[in-house]
């Protein structure tokens, strides 16, 4: 492919350019802002598909930002693993914004191209920090999606400006952490450069590690809302408008889970081990008790919410078990669930739409394809094959009972069962009760089908296809991860 | 094995009926046409597979992999074929009988309804040929979610419940089941069902394969309503009557069933299962219900709950002809299997033609039926003495083989388990007919629809045929010592 060297840092142009040029495309034509989102999410999905492609097909790449080799310029790497969190984040985002367009052209003109200018920023910054090769960067693009993305929440107004604010606050405690972890691991070693620093670590005062690690762990931590650190999630995803919800709940919290996995297993690898044990207890906890609150839920935004909690909790719990096929499984359940939860959230805007709020049990056969739709990506939430869903539980387990630990089996098991409890509440009147009338036909608009549609027949792809994206992409990044 | 794409093909007619049902949804009778048309093929292509099964060469067909190593596979050896020709030959049967049943009741979801149930088969004769654990887990919890809908399909608050209770146990079950497959998966280093088994008793300490054994036994236990799993199947009976008949006297029990002896011949082995005591512990559990089944029938006025605690009773006569593990026993119990399939399935087929023409439910409402419905009551009064064992029926035949493999194991025990479970089928199946015809005529003469009474005769016909010639046009004796002389005759 012409240019193909190019590649790591394309979807990320792409993304920035489309939020820059959106704006001003509102100058004109306000409601074509949809389109060039659209658009550019689409693009950046396919340049991040033909990234993984070129991965598979000649090894990772990696590109020197402005000619300038590391560890002194900024590198961007596409490995096995940042080659498949890109694309499932640019993959599951150019649906959702597909999805996105007839909500939020209906707040009017004035606030399309705002609302994309900042949901292209936001997503640009997510994938920029799965691409980024060096520890700084990350913070940038991590603080860049973070800002657009408080804004995209508070733009809900009344309740949304609250969770807004609190997700501001935690997500910038998580930020400083992170920066000051950074800074610790600068002075340890001196350099940002992931590879580099990696290479360093060896010879660098232990305790300045040690406390360096401390920081940028717990920082992403509450990124990627692990509990109990958590606590600025429910709120964000319940208040916050439906196509924000939809936007933003698969891919962000997963972006910061990738950091995460980046810098504890291939940054941190000789520290490691204490912090795997902790790593898997709070996915463990985050697995129970998110599903529980799932389970308690009578407003069904925030009992995906809670569901987005356990089920994080998983793909914490594969990173702490850190063998290979652990580490598949938690990948493979960044995948499944940012797709699965993708449909969820869209279906639950559709159900928003049709007005009088989204209570557990809303989905009801007055939109038959919508609840279809949202029936198939519950059953991957529960582990149903042949799910993603399923097959993500399949290696966590396989993975928790080669380590020998019984009980995280049965944690695993356990969360399957109070997910069956949290999707049945939220589908069970498309099986008993009837419809509730509403004027007009209820059934969602075309686009937003069809990206339903489209993630259903991704949830289902995903797992039957799921041994060739293990064999091709998550198997080496996982061995290279765990040393093997 | 042969290489042969004849297994995965005989999934085609369900696949394809699964989605044609919904496409074809304002149009009732093409809609059936493609329910019974799939019914048939099925029936065909399994019946292809017979052949090679009783050779000893049984096809086998290769999808895509499903995990790293381990694909997806079909083949067609005797148990498989067994199970997979039982079910789509009744569900052909059922098809016809579902016509006559949601028409004469004006059911509002019909196309929901035919669409769950070709689902249900879809999952059934793909658990049935599936060549190893994990594409039998896929099928066994297809079959798990296929299933709902239709326990819940009369949308009463009854019916909501019973669902619930559904979906507790049997997720529960898959849960179980699933920690099974993955501890094999890591124990065993491999997936695929051979006959004799995959899991060394050497392959892991005693506490842990005992371990694995248990989370097996319960996964496939709930859905083989073993005591204590049983308590859904009789809450479940609130499901429209063909869905009773098919699924919780046939697929979905039987699915548990086969699952138990798949687990006991191809994957623990019966080698394994001696040194762990297993086998001991699973002949307890099943001769208690055997006998616990049957007495609680005998307590039963509503006359689905009865024949679901019979079916109860009945499910573990297989069990423990599984856990016995002798060839004779074997043989005897995986035709138990296809026994109790046809007979119960006749017995529910009446429950429900009384249900649509004369609108009793009950024992105690059942005076006189006899002499208005002469035809359906005969068939259930042969049909339910046949299944208490009494010659010639089919489950004469298998439960003499079940008789003779227990006395010769010396498991005396499951010898009296078995008999007093036979004397006390008479005693609930008997005060029925006496009511049925002693008692003077309650109503004027009126036979169900033929839609529901040519396929209750037809089965009713199947079961005393299956026992006088139970190696005649079908080999069902055949596969079922094949299968039972491959798993346990080594």
């Amino acid at each position: 492919m012409p240019g193909g060297e190019q590649l790591p840092i394309l979807p990320v142009a792409v993304l920035l350019t489309a939020a820059v040029l959106a704006p001003i495309v509102g100058l004109v034509a306000p409601r074509a802002t949809w389109g060039l989102a659209v658009l550019g999410g689409g693009v950046a999905a396919v340049t991040a598909l033909a990234g993984a492609l070129r991965v598979v097909a000649h090894g990772p790449q990696r590109y020197a930002v402005g000619g300038w080799p590391p560890p002194w310029g900024i590198e961007v790497v596409l490995d096995p693993l940042s080659a498949f969190t890109a694309a499932v984040v640019t993959g599951v985002t150019a649906v959702t914004l597909l999805t996105s367009g007839p909500a939020v052209l209906a707040t009017g003109d004035a606030r399309a191209p705002t609302f994309y200018a900042l949901a292209l920023l936001a997503e640009g910054g997510l994938v920029g920090l799965v691409v980024s090769g060096d520890l700084f960067n990350v913070f940038v693009f991590l603080e860049l999606a973070a800002i657009a993305s408080y804004a995209l929440v508070a733009s809900g107004g009344g309740p949304a400006l609250a969770a807004a604010f609190r997700y501001l606050l935690l997500g910038t405690v998580g930020a400083s952490f992170y920066l000051l972890g950074v800074g610790l691991l600068y002075a340890a070693t001196g350099t940002l450069n992931m590879a580099d620093l990696a290479a360093r670590l060896a010879d660098a005062a232990r305790p300045l590690v040690a406390g360096g690690a401390a920081f940028v762990l717990v920082g992403l931590a509450i990124k990627m809302a692990l509990f109990p650190l958590h606590a600025w999630l429910p709120e964000a995803y319940t208040h916050a408008p439906a196509p924000v919800a939809a936007l933003l709940a698969p891919v962000a919290t997963k972006a910061a889970a990738y950091a995460l996995a980046r810098v504890l297993l291939e940054v941190l690898r000789p520290e490691a081990p204490p912090v795997g044990a902790l790593l898997t207890a709070a996915g463990s906890a985050a697995i129970l008790v998110g599903g529980l609150q799932a389970l308690r839920q009578t407003d069904g935004r925030r009992l995906l919410a809670y569901s987005s909690v356990s089920q994080l909790g998983y793909v914490a719990l594969g990173l702490g078990l850190g063998t290979p096929v652990a580490l598949v499984g938690a990948y493979l359940q960044v995948l499944a669930h940012a797709v699965a939860k993708a449909a969820l959230f869209v279906a639950a805007g559709a159900v928003a739409a049709r007005g009088g709020g989204v209570r557990v049990g809303a989905l009801d056969r007055a939109m038959p394809r919508t609840a279809a739709c949202a029936v198939a990506a519950g059953l991957s939430m529960v582990g149903v094959p042949p799910t993603g869903g399923f097959f993500a539980k399949w290696y966590l387990l396989q993975g928790a009972l080669e380590a020998a630990q019984p009980l995280v089996a049965a944690v695993v098991l356990g969360g399957s069962l109070l997910a069956a409890g949290y999707v049945y509440r939220f589908t069970e009147r498309l099986w008993v009760g009837t419809a509730t009338p509403t004027a007009g036909d209820p059934e969602a608009p075309a686009c937003v089908l069809a990206g339903l549609v489209a993630l259903a027949v991704a949830v289902v792809g995903v797992g039957l296809g799921n041994a060739v994206i293990v064999e091709r992409l998550l198997l080496p990044a996982a061995r290279g991860a765990a040393g093997g | 094995m042969t290489a042969s794409p004849l297994p995965a093909l005989a999934l085609a007619p369900a696949a394809l009926a699964v989605a044609l049902i919904p496409l074809s949804r304002r149009r009732p009778a093409l809609r059936e046409a493609w329910s019974v048309l799939a019914a048939l093929a099925q029936t065909g292509l399994v019946a292809a597979l017979v052949p090679a099964a009783l050779a000893g060469a049984p096809l086998r067909a290769e999808g895509l992999a499903l995990v790293p190593g381990v694909p997806l596979a079909f083949a067609g050896d005797a148990l498989g074929v067994l199970f997979a020709l039982v079910a789509s030959a009744l569900w052909a049967a059922t098809t016809v009988y579902s016509i006559g049943y949601t028409r004469a009741l004006a059911d509002p979801a019909q196309t929901r309804y035919f669409a769950c149930f070709a689902l249900c088969l879809l999952a059934t004769v793909g658990l049935a040929l599936a060549a190893n654990f994990l594409t039998f887990l896929l099928c066994f919890e297809l079959l798990t979610v296929a299933t709902y809908p239709l326990v819940v399909h009369t949308g009463t608050a009854e019916a909501h419940r019973a669902g619930r209770i559904y979906l507790v146990y049997t997720l529960g079950g898959g849960a179980a089941l699933l920690a099974a497959v993955v501890g094999t998966a890591t124990l065993a280093g491999r997936l695929d069902f051979v006959p004799g088994g995959i899991l060394r008793p050497d392959a892991a300490s005693v506490p842990v394969l005992r371990g694995l054994v248990l989370l097996a036994v319960l996964g496939c236990g709930v859905k083989a309503a073993l005591v204590p799993l049983h308590t859904w199947l009789p809450v479940a009976m609130v499901a429209p009557t063909p869905v009773s008949a098919l699924l919780h006297a046939v697929a979905v029990v039987k699915a548990g069933v086969f699952g138990l002896a798949r687990v006991a011949g191809f994957v623990v082995g019966p080698e394994t299962l001696a040194a762990l005591g297993a086998d001991t512990a699973l002949a307890g559990v099943a001769a208690a219900t055997v006998v616990l089944g049957s007495l609680a029938a005998l307590a039963q006025d509503n006359l689905k709950r009865l024949l679901a605690f019979s079916t109860i009773s009945h499910l573990s006569y297989v069990v423990l002809g599984v856990a016995l593990g002798t060839p004779g026993a074997g043989a005897g119990a995986l035709l138990h299997l296809a026994s109790h399939a046809v007979l119960k399935i006749t017995l529910f087929f009446c429950a429900g033609a009384l249900h649509v023409t004369a609108h009793v439910e009950r024992v105690s409402e059942l005076d006189g039926v006899g002499r208005r419905m002469p035809l359906t009551m005969g068939a259930f009064a042969l049909s339910g003495f046949l299944l208490a064992g009494l010659p010639p029926g089919a489950a004469f035949v298998s439960k003499w083989r079940l008789l003779e493999g227990a006395a010769t194991a010396s498991a005396w025990a499951a010898v009296g388990a078995l008999l007093l479970s036979g004397l006390l089928n008479l005693a609930y199946v008997a005060p029925i007919v006496v009511r049925a015809f002693g008692a003077p005529a309650s109503g004027p003469r009126r036979e169900a629809p033929l839609t529901l009474l040519l396929p209750l005769l037809a089965t009713a016909a199947a079961g005393l045929l299956l026992g006088l010639a139970p190696d005649g046009p079908v080999p069902l004796l055949g596969l079922a010592v094949t299968a039972a002389g491959a798993a346990w005759g080594r």
